[in-house]
């Protein structure tokens, strides 16, 4: 069986499942989406991820018909889908609140939608029975929204919003009610429904680890704006900028001038002290301002000098954050620079070698690190 | 807990004596064998005999309660419809407005209610009956509905609509299956003050009926002016138990509903 990689985001002959064509919607003054354009492709785990007040919330309601664009088209499998009223669209949502119906039970939640689509009777016992093995809720199906677990109530709304079969679910902040572990178990269920099902899924959220962990591609957002769409590979190893950068993960963020030389470009940084090395891709005019982001598990902390390392520096070892099976180095340069390096705890922590206040020396490849423009 | 101090037993005493005495002697009284209602001349239940057979009672009591239905029944209806455009429309111009016009009646003294009604009803011709009364009290207790529905909306999750919508209701339909049910307790307990409201309204009424709808506030006000009587006693006593049964029940039923909830929360955790 051969293995094809799953982006039709990289095949022109992929047909987008939804197009946001200058799409552009205002509240009064405010614009919450300013002029975007993308596209999604059938079967596609697609984030939209950003701080509150991004705008990722409006994208996803336009898309259940809640708002409609000011200016723009949305497009669903070809066909534009501003005219067509919430309850006539192949789109279904899960909300943030759940949105479970309080008076009745979560057999009866379940087949909601089903009942107002006339479906058949045995048919729809059929299907409520499937989405409730799906999600393990068989014990509860006489249950009240208001009888069961946090958890089970996601549940419930996962499998409501499932049980019609939509083109595309949509799915508002899902986990946000949810304890750190039972996220994490429930992260892997939603990947594992999404593959079963072969339902197209957009997720809105701000927790850029469950956006990472679950999605084919995340679109970053910040103010009304897609900064960076692309695989979590890819935004994180090469952000196109600073924003997106220091939004994923951890950062060092280095500001300077380059200056080319050999493969790459020569990093200015501080006064008196050498210059970094970075490669890149991108082209830089000599004496352009830069931003130098280098993710801190990349960089090797040592006592000794490092060896043949194309970027070395020394500095005092101001602030350790232990992770349990991380630990986090800030480590001051005599410039003030503070950077970032992350070691894994391979040894118990009493045999650590480093402490407060030791002089260590940081080193890491001429590739680790990511120039933008700044 | 605290202890029952004298001062504490005093005031609680003296407090109730307030407001149930009234009460109490009237219900003593209307098991009065004598005519004359200061003098006890022994227990009887004759003057309940006397009402059963007083025709102009028991008319009276027959329109009070069709109107008090009939007016409740469209109050809530337009009161809830009321609290659904002042919850949900967000600003609209002339909201202000609109929310004082609706909660005015509240304060407006019912004297004045009732004259204008009474203009409005001359104005346009319409002879004065039930029917005036009927509208009357729609209009004045409508916004008593309209005040404990929107409270109740106020909190009510607009996401539960939109999910309605999203599995394929059209609006009314969502409003039908989703909303109503989980407003139903509101809508309930509105419908039941603007009963309780028409049942014991006097003033307004009396600007309202004509000589063919009689209500039993009126009816009971008129006949006091000729002179006090038992009967009236035992009729009073009649709707006090009335009232107090249907408060008892409401209240034991509401909070069993409330015991189960949070029995039903204690299993689920």
């Amino acid at each position: 069986m051969s293995q094809t990689v799953f982006a039709p985001w990289n095949d022109p002959q992929a047909k987008p499942l939804i197009q946001f064509k200058n799409v552009t919607k205002r509240f009064g003054d405010f614009v919450a989406i300013d002029n975007q354009s993308f596209d999604i492709y059938a079967r596609e785990f697609f984030a939209l991820l950003g701080p509150s007040g991004c705008g990722k919330t409006t994208m996803m309601r336009m898309l259940a018909g809640f708002e409609t664009p000011t200016e723009g088209t949305i497009l669903l499998a070809g066909q534009d889908i501003a005219p067509i009223p919430p309850n006539k669209r192949a789109v279904n949502m899960m909300f943030q609140s759940y949105a479970l119906f309080p008076h009745l039970s979560v057999w009866e939640n379940i087949a909601f939608g089903l009942k107002r689509d006339k479906v058949a009777k045995d048919k729809i016992a059929e299907r409520v029975e499937q989405m409730l093995k799906l999600t393990r809720l068989e014990k509860f199906a006489k249950r009240k929204p208001h009888q069961i677990s946090g958890g089970q109530r996601q549940r419930v709304a996962l499998a409501r919003s499932l049980a019609k079969a939509p083109k595309l679910l949509l799915l508002d902040e899902p986990l946000g009610a949810l304890d750190a572990k039972l996220r994490q178990e429930t992260q892997f269920e939603l990947m594992d429904i999404q593959e079963t099902t072969g339902t197209t899924f957009v997720i809105v959220t701000h927790d850029q680890e469950e956006a990472m962990t679950v999605a084919s591609r995340v679109a970053v957002m910040d103010h009304g704006r897609i900064i960076q769409a692309d695989t979590p590979a890819n935004i994180y190893e090469m952000p196109n900028s600073v924003y997106v950068a220091d939004f994923i993960g951890e950062v060092t963020i280095i500001e300077g001038r380059v200056t080319k030389s050999g493969n790459g470009y020569d990093v200015a940084f501080a006064e008196g002290a050498p210059p970094l090395h970075a490669e890149s891709d991108k082209v830089f005019q000599n004496g352009q301002s830069c931003h130098l982001a280098i993710r801190p598990e990349k960089v090797t902390v040592s006592a000794e000098p490092p060896q043949d390392a194309a970027n070395a520096v020394q500095g005092r070892i101001l602030d350790i954050a232990y992770l349990g099976n991380l630990s986090t180095y800030h480590v001051e340069l005599p410039s003030g620079q503070i950077i970032k390096a992350q070691t894994a705890n391979t040894r118990r922590l009493s045999r650590r070698s480093f402490t407060w206040e030791d002089t260590v020396w940081l080193s890491w490849t001429a590739t680790a690190g990511v120039l933008l423009e700044g | 807990m605290r202890r029952m101090t004298w001062f504490n037993v005093t005031s609680l005493t003296l407090g109730f004596a307030f407001l149930y005495l009234p009460m109490v002697i009237l219900i003593i009284f209307s098991f009065n064998a004598s005519k004359l209602v200061t003098v006890w001349a022994g227990f009887s239940t004759k003057w309940y005999g006397e009402l059963i057979r007083n025709e102009a009672f028991l008319d009276a009591a027959w329109v009070t309660i069709k109107v008090a239905v009939i007016s409740s029944s469209i109050a809530t209806v337009l009161g809830t419809m009321a609290a659904l455009v002042l919850v949900r429309a967000g600003r609209f111009s002339g909201r202000t407005l609109f929310s004082g016009m609706i909660y005015a009646p509240l304060v407006m003294p019912e004297v004045i209610t009732g004259l204008s009604l009474l203009l409005l009803f001359i104005g346009i011709g319409l002879d004065r009956g039930i029917l005036t009364v009927i509208l009357a009290h729609t209009t004045f207790s409508m916004c008593y509905v309209s005040v404990v529905v929107s409270s109740r909306l106020v909190s009510f999750d607009q996401s539960l609509e939109e999910a309605a919508l999203d599995l394929g209701c059209s609006p009314a339909s969502a409003f039908r299956l989703v909303t109503l049910p989980i407003i139903a307790p509101a809508v309930i307990s509105g419908w039941l003050l603007a009963f309780t409201l028409s049942l014991d309204d006097l003033v307004i009424a009396s600007f309202t009926a004509g000589p063919s709808a009689t209500t039993l506030p009126i009816k009971i006000w008129s006949s006091i002016r000729l002179g006090l009587s038992p009967e009236i006693n035992a009729l009073s006593t009649i709707m006090i138990a009335i009232v107090t049964v249907g408060v008892i029940t409401a209240s034991l039923t509401s909070k069993r509903a409330s015991l189960k909830r949070q029995a039903d929360e204690r299993a689920a955790t």
